[in-house]
């Protein structure tokens, strides 16, 4: 009975979050204001915590750190935003992250990203540093988390497909993958943006798959309803598997 | 022995001690120099590389004074005011500067006087080689030199010399009003500046900064842990005095004089002012690495030549926006970062009011306060922007429609929806246009089998172009 009520509790307060877009969820960690995603993480994400992207394609991988990092960072976070080149703005608000709170980083050398995020994450000062991270070592990736951890940061790294694979000491890693827009009838458009998300590892979960829909007009994400919340299964997993190959291949 | 041309005839230009004893003075001809003394070791002269040592030199002296100046071809001059006391004194920082002098092979005559023209004069004519004159006593050391003493124009010390009057001492009794009538306003003037009652004006070698911290060390110093210890304490000083004046600092330079005579230094640019001591510190402890310590530093500097006014404020208010100058956590990061990747790479992007989506964004200092512009609510723009758009073979359906494949990063696409087309007319009154921008372009936003979304556009108006060129210029999430 208790243990129901809490669940509904911890139910009305991410939809309080939601509705406020405000980050927090319970001390130390940040809700994706996504139910079964915040459930199944065990109350949102951990904020002092390296988190890795994987994404399949160019672009997604952006648009989902973007929106992660939005959660986390809220109205009045900074985020530092550590990329081969500068980011643009325009689109990145699409997924909630307001340009003003960006102090974006430019560091050609992967070096140069991966020391600017370990400085980022230790000054303690912004709320998320995202760095695209090409390669990243398990012992790279243990300091960043440390450095997360010492600093109260999230670090968000986004990784290339093809290192959907390697061992890394991150609390989580998405594999991100574009889905095509939701049919619909007389309709040739662009519909909404949609991905194929694999929560492949997850410190203290299990790995999980959804597929989630952007909605512009509340700046937050459903769960598209045929496969919401849904374990991954292996049959599920091999065509997945082969088409982040493939993409892989040409990226 | 060092011998130029001059007058005609290869003439003495310096000589060393023996030869001086010996009756040998700059000025003499060569032939005449061997004709006492055959086996005279002679090297040509090179003022230009003198001059260039002796600036050398200056800069070096700065770890006595941040005011140090050459002075004429032969000499330099240090105003030591305030700064002795750092040596344990003049006595001490005499004999300090004779030692490293000594110990570089520079033979030199040093005075220590209330006035640089006594100064001067006692330097280069005292018997001894080493002077200090006791404060208010600059006139009485110079009384028994000789008017060469008071560095008087060419000819004069001759022209004094003729009416008997050989000593500063004589020439100093004289009526002053006499003698500006009988031998101008320079000689009056020479004596005002040496006995103190007229101030020099001198130029230093470099502009001395306001604000300037300094540690003498008896023992060199050349470990990371002392030097970084050494930083947090110059900087605490510096913040002092930038506080009582009211300014923060936005260039650091932080100096060590080392003991083999050379000096290695580290700058370092902050990108808010601040008078932060444990920010300035930083700046400084990171870098310490690049530092050339040799065999280690006995003095090191911390100075800010360039600082801005900073009032004391809460430290504690938002940042960005006018705040932004009072974040010192966010101030410090940005210029770690900036002080490593340059400023250019470290910014915040403001929008900027033009159609075209490349010039929509301009880069400000990342501290700088945001843009009065906002940011326009259009039609969807891609989370990626490629840095120049890419061209692609395309094959559409109808001629001004949206291409239904697309050949391109060695794969094909096949377009499954596709939106557009959104017409981006050229800034036709922009000077600077590449080939690019120069013509309208039809955006479409298409998406291919597997959901994957890319940003491509027609280049020109069809049916202009016989030949309809596609670009790929963008990711959508």
């Amino acid at each position: 009975m208790a243990g129901a009520r809490r669940g509904v509790v911890a139910r009305l307060q991410r939809q309080v979050a939601r509705l406020e877009r405000a980050a927090p969820a319970r001390a130390g960690r940040f809700c994706l204001a996504v139910d079964a995603v915040d459930e199944a993480l065990g109350d949102g994400l951990a904020s002092a915590a390296l988190h890795e992207v994987v994404g399949a394609s160019d672009g997604v991988g952006t648009g989902f750190a973007a929106w992660l990092a939005a959660r986390r960072a809220g109205a009045d976070g900074i985020v530092l935003w550590c990329g081969a080149w500068l980011p643009y703005p325009p689109g990145l608000r699409a997924f909630g992250l307001d340009p003003v709170r960006l102090v974006c980083v430019a560091g050609r050398r992967p070096e140069d990203r991966l020391w600017a995020m370990e400085e980022g994450l230790k000054s303690g000062r912004p709320a998320v540093v995202v760095a695209r991270l090409d390669r990243l070592d398990l012992t790279a990736s243990r300091r960043l988390q440390l450095a997360a951890e010492a600093g109260g940061v999230t670090a968000i790294a986004l990784r290339p497909p093809q290192s959907r694979l390697a061992p890394t000491a991150a609390a989580t890693r998405w594999l991100v993958a574009p889905a095509p827009s939701r049919p619909t009838e007389g309709y040739a458009g662009v519909g909404a943006t949609r991905w194929r998300v694999d929560l492949q590892r997850c410190r203290g979960g299990r790995p999980r798959h959804w597929l989630m829909e952007w909605d512009d007009a509340s700046s937050t994400v459903h769960l598209a309803a045929e496969v919401a919340d849904r374990p991954l299964e292996p049959g599920l997993a091999a065509p997945e598997e082969r088409a982040t190959g493939k993409r892989a291949a040409i990226a | 022995m060092l011998v130029a041309p001059e007058a005609g005839a290869l003439r003495l230009t310096a000589v060393n001690e023996a030869a001086g004893l010996i009756g040998l003075a700059p000025g003499r001809s060569l032939a005449d120099a061997r004709a006492i003394v055959p086996a005279l070791t002679v090297r040509d002269a090179a003022p230009a590389a003198d001059a260039k040592a002796l600036v050398a030199l200056a800069d070096w002296a700065t770890r006595y004074s941040p005011w140090a100046a050459v002075d004429g071809d032969d000499g330099l001059v240090v105003d030591l005011t305030g700064c002795a006391h750092l040596f344990g004194g003049e006595a001490k920082l005499l004999a300090d500067l004779a030692r490293r002098l000594g110990e570089a092979g520079i033979a030199a005559r040093l005075a220590i006087a209330g006035s640089a023209a006594a100064a001067w004069g006692i330097a280069r004519f005292a018997h001894l080689s080493r002077t200090i004159v006791p404060p208010g006593e600059d006139l009485v050391a110079l009384a028994p030199l000789p008017v060469a003493a008071l560095r008087l124009p060419a000819g004069q010390a001759d022209e004094l010399g003729r009416l008997g009057l050989h000593t500063v001492a004589q020439v100093a009794s004289l009526p002053r009003a006499a003698l500006a009538q009988r031998f101008g306003p320079a000689l009056a003037s020479r004596l005002d500046l040496a006995a103190g009652r007229q101030n020099e004006s001198l130029t230093p070698r470099q502009p001395a900064p306001a604000f300037l911290a300094r540690m003498v060390f008896p023992e060199p110093i050349g470990h990371l842990d002392d030097l970084a210890a050494a930083a947090e304490r110059l900087s605490a000083t510096l913040c002092r005095s930038l506080r009582q004046a009211g300014r923060g600092a936005r260039r650091l330079v932080f100096r060590a004089y080392r003991s083999d005579g050379e000096v290695s230094e580290l700058v370092a640019g902050l990108t808010r002012p601040s008078r932060t001591p444990a920010h300035l510190a930083r700046l400084v402890r990171e870098r310490l690495e690049d530092l050339d310590l040799g065999l280690g530093a006995d003095v090191l500097t911390l100075a800010a030549p360039r600082t801005e006014a900073l009032a004391d404020r809460q430290v504690n208010l938002p940042s960005f926006g006018p705040e932004a100058a009072h974040d010192p956590a966010l101030a410090l990061l940005v210029d770690r970062l900036t002080n490593r990747l340059g400023p250019r790479a470290v910014v915040r992007l403001d929008p900027h009011e033009s159609h075209l989506p490349e010039r929509a964004v301009i880069a400000a200092p990342a501290l700088a306060p945001p843009a009065k512009v906002s940011w326009a609510e259009t039609v969807p723009r891609p989370v990626e922007l490629l840095h120049r758009p890419e061209p692609v073979d395309a094959v559409a359906e109808v001629p001004d429609g949206p291409p239904v494949l697309l050949r391109w990063r060695g794969r094909s696409w096949r377009i499954r929806r596709a939106d557009g087309p959104e017409r981006i007319a050229p800034e036709w009154w922009r000077q600077d246009e590449t080939e690019l921008a120069t013509t309208t372009r039809d955006y479409y936003r298409l998406e291919d089998g597997e959901g994957q979304r890319l940003w491509v556009y027609r280049d020109g108006l069809y049916p202009a172009a016989a030949e309809p060129r596609w670009y790929v210029h963008g990711f959508f999430a």
